[in-house]
């Protein structure tokens, strides 16, 4: 388990490819190829375009991952909304050029910025909440 | 991920009530419908209907004593939520393997 907050909410994952950012971008922004690597879908690389995913149905589960496109910066950063099983995240693709290749940096976040702001309004959030539920499972483990 | 059980948590606790009920039982341990109800500010009926979600997602347990019931936390319930960090883990990093493959397979 994870041992702080920020690592309840985000997930980082990061690789150098031996390919140029032009490619990449290409396999992270074109419909078709992105198929091929993560799952069918309907994206395009406009802002505010609303997309699905589509995975493996599983029992009272579609499958249906929707998303809207948040950032598109060519080369360099590519964000998605990701909304599953009734929890919504966001996906973040971050590329920097690096000698021979490409170092790509994934972070999926569990909450969305504008969210925790409409939650702080609420008596109680989910940020908060998370925290607590460190807390909770630490003593439940001991 | 069972995404059954996940489904019930996630719908049980993406209510901010519901949560500071959760999160009150968990901190402080068993409480009655009415200590909770004093502590939520919202009606008795209201927190029934909460902890009968709650229930249903096998977030809470309850017993009876006379005529109050009491309710305990049942952290266990909250597996799924856990999981959610591991099952995108796995996911992501055999997703990246792919892209890898698949930027092998492209023309440069």
């Amino acid at each position: 388990m994870s041992t702080s907050t920020e690592n309840t909410r985000t997930l980082v994952i990061e690789r150098v490819f031996p390919h140029t950012p032009e490619k990449l971008w290409r396999a992270l922004t074109e419909s078709p190829l992105v198929a091929q690597w993560l799952l069918k879908n309907d994206f395009a690389p406009t802002i505010g375009h609303k997309f699905q995913f589509r995975s493996e149905p599983m029992p009272q589960w579609d499958g249906v991952i929707d998303c809207e496109v948040l950032v598109v910066d060519p080369l360099k950063q590519l964000s998605y909304s990701w909304n599953a099983l009734g929890l919504e995240s966001v996906v973040l693709f971050t590329l920097a050029p690096t000698q021979g290749g490409t170092h790509l940096r994934m972070e999926h976040s569990g909450f969305r910025a504008d969210q925790q702001t409409a939650y702080n309004g609420a008596n109680y959030g989910w940020q908060k909440f998370l925290g607590g539920l460190e807390r909770v499972l630490a003593g439940e483990m001991q | 991920m069972k995404a059954a059980h996940a489904n019930h948590v996630f719908r049980a606790l993406a209510d901010p009530t519901r949560r500071s009920i959760f999160e009150e039982l968990s901190l402080r341990g068993e409480q009655t419908v009415h200590a909770l109800t004093r502590y939520a500010g919202v009606s008795q009926p209201a927190v029934s209907k909460h902890l009968t979600v709650l229930k249903r997602a096998k977030l809470v347990r309850h017993r009876r004593e006379g005529r109050e019931t009491h309710y305990r936390a049942q952290p266990d319930a909250l597996a799924p939520m856990v999981d959610w960090l591991h099952h995108y883990g796995t996911f992501w990093s055999d997703k990246f393997d792919r892209l890898e493959a698949l930027l092998e397979r492209m023309e440069p």
